[in-house]
């Protein structure tokens, strides 16, 4: 039996395990850039995958939408009571508008977006094994029309509907929490909207806000592409998984934490 | 497990697509919304002008940051450089509707604070003055209160040392507070403010008794000087004699004035007299010459002549 850890592999097994590794990473962009391909062509949206794709918009999105929002502006109204309270008590309130902004809008909630997204994407997808199992039989000849189509019809409306999920709902919460961190500081008075303006603009500058699109795009990407490759891949070379954790679970979170911290770096370094 | 089950559709939805289409179009916009709205914030639709401020240092300086007047933003850093001459040039784009309030007059300062960031500040003083013009390029004033500190926090502590030596109990200022103390206590006493000036009362009272003195002494010098038959009436009188005996002593002195040209004409006679005299004895002296001539020829020739000479045999 092959050892499944690389710590208890004998030094004349590492090479091979450095080359499943590479091979999986490898798997996994592959499989990443066709979906992106498929995803661009035209002629992926047929009468049957553009249903397929709305299918998975209304399950990723628009069944979690509504309570995603409201859980996350709960959660940041006591984010941005707690911030602009502190603030207030230092004498520093008017930075705790920027604080929360940047805290709240353009860290925290694509991250929780993304990986609710992932948890749930993943666990459909497990649900869903059946198929997957199947498409991952007609994964090794996937250059064939036959097996094309079935990643079109299975892979593809998954991959864009997860990647729109994670776009949209950190989209609706911004917005959300954008609005609560006014009401929480000038209450329903109409006239701090100028200087709220001056402070989003501030924060939002070209760079940041580039950032914060390609940040949650890349979210979106990895939580589509990495938990569905993961599965394939263990379904294709016919090796199952003793652990409990979802497979793909810690790359995908390894990855989520790279993309936030390059953000972060480029942002702030 | 077969194709068909694996591919059929778990549960009919309704108007999935449209949905999806409604969801579609709601997060477009939303991004579209959103972006705008930043464009917005960030001041891209705003009709600007451009306004060059110079400084030594442009450290604090950011694009993006606010300009404000009174402490309204009025336009915000475009960009920072540095110029040929090695100064910074910060860029600023003023809102054209709040350009009014910039005159050419108008100051800018730089203020960097303990805690936040830079902060530039615009002040008019004569608002009458005219508009600033179009690119205009300004000196910025620098405030840097880090820099200030450690001056400050030096003389802060000289001049707590020297409260403190002032607060002390045994210090001079406490005694001369304590003294001012005392003399107003002495103020406020049955003398007032000569208790205070002389130190007690019982030195007031003695001065008080002597002005009493110096009064009565005064009133009674008053009638002795000026009342009736007064020192002033006998020196009136004194005086008109005097005025009159003066008038003749002058009288007298004319007399013997008189008397002088007199006595001076007497001695120049007798001058004259005296030269006479000189003559007179001259003459008087050969007169007598010649009268002892005589005599002595009388003699000789007369018989009755004694040999006075001795004949040697």
């Amino acid at each position: 039996m092959r050892p499944h850890s690389f710590l208890y592999a004998k030094p004349s097994e590492w090479g091979g395990f450095v080359l499943r590794f590479v091979a999986s990473w490898w798997y996994m962009i592959h499989l990443g850039a066709i979906a992106l391909v498929m995803a661009f062509s035209p002629s992926t949206y047929n009468r049957e995958n553009r249903l397929a794709t709305s299918r998975h918009i209304y399950n990723s999105a628009w069944q979690v939408l509504p309570w995603f929002t409201l859980l996350a502006a709960l959660v940041s109204l006591v984010l941005i009571r707690i911030v602009v309270v502190t603030a207030l008590s230092y004498g520093l309130s008017r930075y705790a508008l920027e604080m929360v902004v940047r805290v709240l809008v353009l860290e925290l909630i694509p991250l929780t977006a993304a990986m609710f997204v992932a948890l749930r994407a993943g666990l459909a997808f497990n649900a869903g094994d059946a198929r997957a199992v199947f498409i991952a039989a007609n994964v090794e000849s996937e250059k064939s029309a036959a097996a094309q189509n079935r990643l079109r019809r299975e892979l593809v409306p998954q991959v864009i509907a997860n990647a729109f999920a994670v776009l949209s709902l950190a989209m609706v919460s911004s917005v959300i929490v954008l609005v609560l961190a006014y009401i929480s500081v000038y209450g329903s008075s109409p006239w701090g909207v100028l200087e709220y303006t001056r402070t989003v603009g501030r924060v939002f500058n070209p760079a940041v806000t580039i950032g914060f699109v390609a940040k949650t795009i890349f979210f979106g990407l990895a939580v589509a592409v990495i938990p569905t490759a993961a599965i394939l891949e263990q379904h294709r070379v016919g090796r199952t998984s003793s652990s409990t954790v979802q497979p793909g679970a810690m790359r995908l979170l390894f990855v989520l934490l790279v993309i936030e911290a390059g953000s972060l770096a480029v942002k702030y370094i | 497990m077969t194709e068909n089950e694996a591919e059929a559709p778990a549960e009919p939805i309704a108007h999935v697509e449209i949905k999806a289409v409604i969801l579609l179009i709601l997060m477009a916009a939303l991004v579209a919304t959103f972006l705008i709205y930043v464009m917005y914030a960030r001041g891209v639709f705003e009709n600007t002008q451009r306004l060059i401020l110079v400084s030594e240092d442009s450290e604090g300086v950011i694009p993006g940051m606010d300009v404000t007047f009174s402490g309204f933003p009025i336009g915000r850093v475009q960009r920072v450089e540095l110029a040929p001459d090695g100064k910074a040039r910060i860029l600023v784009d003023i809102n054209r509707k709040d350009a009014k309030w910039l005159r050419i007059s108008s100051v800018f300062t730089m203020e960097k604070s303990m805690v936040g960031e830079t902060r530039i500040r615009a002040y008019s003083g004569i608002l009458s003055d005219p508009p600033i013009e179009e690119d205009a390029m300004r000196t910025v004033l620098r405030g840097d209160t880090a820099a200030e500190i450690p001056k400050l926090v030096a003389s802060a502590r000289t001049l707590l040392e020297n409260l403190d030596n002032m607060t002390r109990s045994d210090s001079s200022f406490n005694n001369s507070l304590a003294n001012i103390e005392a003399v107003t206590g002495r103020f406020s006493g049955k003398y007032g403010m000569l208790g205070g000036a002389l130190g007690s009362e019982t030195e007031a009272r003695k001065v008080m008794q002597t002005l009493e003195r110096v009064d009565n002494l005064l009133i009674k010098a008053d009638q002795r000087v000026f009342g009736k038959q007064g020192v002033m009436d006998d020196a009136q009188v004194a005086v008109r004699q005097l005025n009159v005996v003066l008038k003749d002593a002058s009288a007298s002195l004319k007399k013997v004035d008189a008397v002088l040209v007199e006595a001076q004409k007497v001695a120049g006679n007798a001058n004259e007299a005296t030269k006479d005299l000189g003559a007179l004895r001259s003459e008087v002296d050969a007169s007598l010459r010649k009268v002892t001539r005589l005599i002595d020829e009388i003699n000789r020739k007369w018989p009755f002549t004694r040999e006075t000479e001795l004949k040697l045999p």
